[in-house]
């Protein structure tokens, strides 16, 4: 039985539950003088005996689902004859792979020997074997849970509280995933990043100067080595978000100010929506919009003024890249000078200042820590950003300051390291989960340090 | 400022106003200086904005027609059905290529020379044979007859009918040879050359032939994976929600699940890829580029924003409902599910649908999980290799073929009007059902 159809048949079953549950509890207060000296409605019955019956088979089903590949692999793997045990897990991997090919039906890589086809049909057998135990096993629970539920059943059975204290624990356990969500993005990228200092050490790979990361094919062959020094990626990283940011504070926080500040009430309907529509607008687009129109934009430019630029030149992605952000620099900031007392304006107007003076000294000052907040958050922002430095930035790993020069960033690196098929233990792609690691430290502090500047200065003025 | 002391009579006084008044035209070029940086602050924004648009849709409309060329094929018995026999399974695997061949030979009779000739057929597109295979499946009896069809043009020649390749060019740096843009002009002097409005695009997998290409398998992944994303993302997010504002204690674990929602918003969505590629599909060894993964990874994304949406939406109830629905002896949780959680339900949707509109544009975590394979057929589940919308963009955009930056620019058409409906529809919902307490 498929896993879709199973878990079908096992809603059928707790609708089952609920309805039987539903009609014992009526029956049995029949007894008891009537369904109003029941402890609660008859549908909490009804309920008690669904949950029951659907949860712990839920349960296990998922389990089920998700070490059934792994449990069945290894015990192909058992009966593989000795020769091919003792290949090592790549070529190992491939076999496998070609095993699991031949049960589909599909195309296979290699001769079919008797062994090959003998895993295949063992693989077949216990894929079947474990369909057909899963839908027992799963099934069967449900009647049991809801049976044993059902038979409990009796006026003076605590149901309603017993399903709330039941829904309680499910709410609890929605809001945990968020934290299991970072305990599994820490785990996973130190796990690999641990392994991946294992073989380059931590010092060579946060302060080398030289990125290569193409692993040799022969050992004889020239710059044998890959090279993992991360340096010019940081710089790359900084160089493409320091354009930006450049682009960004100073238009998004003078939009924010003049929004705020000065705008007629319809000018502003008409120009904030407008503005955060650049927030809503999917980076693959302007990742298109740098390659396609501001790439060639800035290098005619450059060449109108005589100067060399390259085709992917960081200023090209750093400039799309600072329009992207406006909007967070510029809302967020809007919402922090808003926040400033309208009295502390008044008190400046009444001492006679025009009103860019009083922006200047004495709403910006007062906003300040909530702009500072905002701007960092838009640097987390920045240097986490994939798809505008993918489709726009270079991938050659430069040393230089120079925004006409084409460098390369963290996140190209990772996106270039793991996209295609590699195996999974090569010091390549163990090198973008290092690197994945350093983005999510750097931008996890940066976001820890903005909220809690802005969450101070919020307490500041409530 | 000035010292102003009534007591150096002797002296000639300098009052403050008059230092103020002499600073005043200072002062107000100052303001008038600040207030226009403002203001052309705001008009470079919203010229980014314009601008943006202007170039994706002056790049992407013409991606939306198709260059068909009419030709007179015949559809040969001796070619397609020597035996006579309408065999289903002979008449689909005759060659098609041939007839299209022929008919463009039969066009052009007096081309003649390999180099020529392989010039000549490719100014059709190797999907008109399909074309072909397909009408005769659906009409057998067109065998032996001989019909005036419009096949499909090949990309290079969509781009010159489109302008998108320069005539004046030289002919050494043109894709395109002056002997086809010869046999162009016969063909447009007959009325034998259109564009239509290009209906494959829309139905199409992707291609290497632009002309065939189409969003049609990456809008059903798109589907697919925001069906997964939407149906483990929404009823988690609301219980989350609703577990934080109505029922959690004021404690360690609860400030700590604050802390760590708030956190997961700002996390680059590349490293939601990892943590899929990682965890799902090395360590629980699903399947790569199946929606489903796709889904699940979109779903941790977007969770954030549906929980602090829906926070929001459930502080908006007034507190008079919850305490009315106690007072006549609901408990707390029949308050919350009763009538907390339908009053609420409004700001919780709109919510729903940002989050949503925020997955269908994401690309990096796709990347990835493996979901930027070239997927040709159309996925039928959640278990089948698909693209996405914005991955198919990504893809295209990197193919080297000009014909490819027009379908680019009409599937980011295609990907910003399906983002637009969906922000609509949660501005409607919630000017609708928008209640002032």
């Amino acid at each position: 039985m498929s896993t879709p159809l199973l878990i079908a048949a096992l809603l059928v079953l707790t609708a089952v539950a609920y309805v039987l549950g539903r009609r014992r509890s009526v029956a049995v207060s029949a007894g008891a003088g009537g369904i109003r000296n029941l402890h609660s409605l008859p549908s909490y019955y009804g309920s008690y005996a669904a949950l029951w019956c659907l949860i712990p088979a839920l349960l296990v089903l998922a389990l089920w689902v998700a070490f059934r590949s792994t449990i069945v692999t290894e015990l192909v793997v058992r009966d593989l004859p000795q020769e091919m045990q003792q290949l090592g897990p790549d070529r190992l991997g491939l076999v496998l792979n070609d095993v699991r090919n031949l049960t589909s039906g599909n195309v296979v890589s290699r001769e079919v020997t008797p062994e090959l086809r003998a895993a295949a049909d063992h693989l077949k057998s216990l894929e079947r074997t474990s369909a057909a135990a899963m839908a027992v096993v799963v099934l069967s629970l449900g009647v049991i849970g809801g049976g044993l539920a059902w038979r409990q059943i009796s006026p003076r059975l605590r149901a309603r509280n017993r399903v709330e204290a039941i829904v309680n624990v499910l709410l609890i356990v929605a809001s945990l995933i968020a934290i299991f969500t970072t305990v599994g993005i820490v785990l996973s990228v130190l796990f690999e990043s641990i392994l991946f200092f294992r073989t380059v050490p931590m010092t060579s790979f946060l302060f080398g100067l030289d990125w290569s990361p193409q692993i040799a094919l022969r050992a004889d062959q020239a710059g044998s080595s890959g090279a993992f020094g991360a340096v010019p990626l940081f710089t790359g990283t900084l160089l493409i978000s320091g354009i930006a940011m450049l682009v960004a504070v100073p238009i998004g926080l003078m939009a924010a100010i003049y929004l705020s500040e000065y705008a007629s009430r319809e000018f502003r309907a008409v120009a904030k929506p407008v503005l955060e529509v650049l927030a809503g607008i999917p980076t693959v687009v302007y990742g298109f919009f740098a390659a396609l129109t501001v790439a060639p934009l800035v290098r005619d430019a450059g060449v109108a003024l005589g100067l060399e630029v390259a085709s992917e030149s960081a200023l090209a992605a750093g400039l799309v890249m600072g329009i992207m952000i406006i909007p967070f620099v510029s809302s967020l900031s809007d919402d922090v000078i808003n926040a400033v007392p309208q009295s502390m304006r008044d008190a400046s107007y009444a001492l006679g200042a025009t009103q860019s003076e009083t922006v200047r000294q004495v709403v910006l000052p007062a906003a300040l820590p909530g702009i500072v907040g905002s701007i960092l958050l838009a640097v987390s922002r920045a240097i986490g950003e994939t798809m505008i430095v993918v489709m726009a930035a270079g991938l050659s790993a430069k040393l230089t300051a120079n925004p006409l020069d084409s460098v390369t960033t963290v996140t190209v690196q990772i996106v270039t390291l793991l996209v295609g098929d590699q195996e999974f233990d090569s010091p390549k792609t163990l090198a973008a989960f290092a690197l994945g690691l350093v983005l999510f430290v750097v931008t996890l502090g940066l976001n820890v340090i903005a909220l809690h500047v802005v969450r101070k200065y919020r307490e500041q003025y409530e | 400022m000035s010292d102003d002391n009534p007591s150096s009579a002797g002296a000639p006084r300098r009052r403050t106003i008059d230092a103020v008044r002499a600073s005043l035209p200072r002062r107000y070029a100052k303001e008038r200086r600040f207030r226009l940086t403002g203001r052309l602050a705001v008009l470079t924004g919203l010229a980014f904005v314009g601008s943006l648009f202007l170039s994706i849709i002056l790049n992407g409309y013409t991606g939306f027609e198709q260059t068909y060329l009419k030709v007179q094929v015949t559809f040969d018995q001796e070619a397609l059905d020597p035996e006579g026999r309408r065999d289903p399974a002979a008449l689909a695997g005759a060659d098609y290529a041939a007839l299209v061949k022929r008919a463009m030979q039969a066009a052009f009779p007096d081309v003649s020379g390999r180099s020529e000739l392989r010039e000549l057929f490719g100014m059709v597109s190797s999907g008109a044979e399909y074309q072909l295979q397909d009408m005769v499946k659906a009409d057998p009896s067109l065998v032996g007859t001989t019909r005036d069809l419009w096949l499909i043009a090949s990309d290079d020649v969509d781009m010159v009918m489109k302008g998108h390749i320069d005539r004046r060019v030289p002919e050494d740096q043109r894709r395109v040879s002056d002997r086809v843009l010869g046999w162009l002009d016969v063909l447009e002097k007959k009325g034998a050359v259109d564009t239509r409005f290009n209906w494959r695009f829309f139905t199409n997998g992707d291609s290497r032939e632009p002309e065939l290409a189409g969003i049609g398998g990456a809008v059903m992944g798109s589907f697919y994976t925001l069906l997964v994303c939407l149906v483990i993302s929404f009823p988690i997010g609301v219980a989350a929600a609703v577990y934080l504002e109505e029922f959690a204690p004021k404690n360690r674990l609860t400030d700590l699940i604050e802390v760590n929602i708030n956190n997961l918003a700002a996390v680059p969505s590349i490293v939601f890829g990892l943590l899929g590629l990682a965890v799902l599909i090395n360590f629980f060894g699903m399947p790569r580029s199946a929606p489903v993964v796709g889904g699940l990874v979109l779903a941790l994304m977007v969770l954030p924003t549906i929980i602090i949406a829906g926070r929001a939406a459930l502080k908006s109830v007034p507190p008079s409902i919850r305490e009315a629905a106690l007072g006549v002896g609901a408990s707390k949780m029949q308050t919350v599910f009763h009538h907390v959680l339908p009053l609420a339900m409004p700001g919780m949707m709109t919510g729903m649908i940002i989050g949503m509109a925020h997955a269908l544009g994401e690309t990096a975590p796709l990347l990835m999980i493996g979901m930027v394979a070239f997927v040709v057929d159309v996925p039928k589940g959640f278990f089948d290799p698909s693209t996405l919308l914005p991955v198919q963009i990504y893809l295209w955009a990197d193919s080297p073929e000009r014909a490819f930056v027009e379908k680019t620019a009409a599937a980011i058409i295609v990907l910003l009007a399906f983002l637009i409906a969906m922000n609509a529809l949660a501005v409607y919902l919630r000017k609708r059902f928008e209640r002032r307490w």
